[in-house]
């Protein structure tokens, strides 16, 4: 199967590729799996005072698109706020990286990951 | 002959995750032996067409009911439940937060003293949570507690990956 020129490129050169440190009260960090496939994702963000998203970091063991799904999202969620965050789609992630449909549920993990995250966050706070 | 009937009815086997490998040699050399398709060279087109369907069923069953994680994703399947063709499934964190490290641990093997000894033992580690999940599988499934067997199930595909990927840096280090 051809992968997308910009699915190579996330996954040749992958973006925010890394870890924060989950303790600290400002990360939420959202952790996230496909059995049928056994790829595993880690997604964290790093939210400000304001509730704006400063950084993100991910790390995931999957194929290509599901590389370049979280690598992507980690891009875009830099400057969001955690509801614009949580309203990402994976169908957005699907057609910026043109991902064929045995690869649509790559981009499914990704958004779950960034949901996983944000809940992760607010749980924190709450406490 | 029947191909509606399960892989287990098929080759003449209880349903179980518990099986008698060399049982289930012996039973599919017979089943070859009077179903291959030579011996009904003589009879009609009809009866040579069901010969080649019992044949390729023969050989898909005795593929699934070798393998362990087949095995126990078919005997999911004769309850209906189908794991593997599941997308994004709520996994227990503490689990997926292992598989990361397990991961991590081996994207670093290259880097170590002895990278075969490192490789070897992550490889035993990860072979002894497995067969402690097949055997939590086979409880869980004869007692009909089919929650938990599907997430055991789940658990195994993530290791069974493992497995995969290790044996993979393997050759590449061999190489």
């Amino acid at each position: 199967m051809a992968y997308s020129e910009k699915v190579i490129d996330h996954y040749e050169n992958p973006r925010n590729v890394g870890k924060m440190n989950d303790k600290d009260e400002n990360v939420g960090t959202g952790m996230v799996g496909a059995p049928a496939c056994g790829d595993v994702m880690r997604l964290q963000i790093k939210v400000s005072d304001k509730g704006i998203i400063e950084d993100a970091k991910f790390k995931t063991y999957g194929c290509g698109s599901a590389i370049a799904s979280s690598s992507l999202i980690t891009e875009w969620v830099k400057g969001m706020s955690l509801d614009e965050a949580s309203e990402l789609k994976n169908t957005t992630i699907a057609e910026e990286l043109a991902l064929p449909p045995v690869k649509i549920h790559c981009s499914v993990l990704a958004e779950d990951a960034i949901k996983a995250a944000v809940a992760d966050y607010k749980e924190k706070q709450d406490k | 002959m029947d191909i509606n009937k399960n892989f287990f009815e098929f080759i003449g086997l209880p349903i179980s995750f518990y099986i008698d490998q060399s049982e289930l040699a012996d039973r599919s050399l017979d089943l070859q032996k009077t179903l291959h398709p030579d011996r009904y060279a003589h009879l009609s087109e009809r009866e040579q067409r069901l010969s080649v369907q019992y044949m390729s069923y023969l050989n898909e069953g005795v593929a699934t009911l070798r393998s362990p994680l087949l095995r126990a994703q078919y005997l999911l399947l004769l309850q209906g439940i189908d794991t593997t063709s599941e997308s994004s499934t709520p996994i227990d964190p503490m689990f997926l937060m292992q598989q990361m490290e397990l991961r991590e641990c081996l994207e670093e093997v290259p880097d170590q003293d002895d990278p075969f000894e490192a490789l070897e033992s992550l490889l035993a580690e990860v072979m002894s949570m497995l067969e402690a999940l097949r055997n939590k599988f086979a409880q869980d499934y004869q007692s009909e507690a089919f929650a938990a067997a599907t997430e055991t199930v789940r658990k195994m595909q993530f290791l069974e990956k493992l497995v995969v990927e290790i044996e993979r840096l393997e050759d590449k280090l061999d190489g």
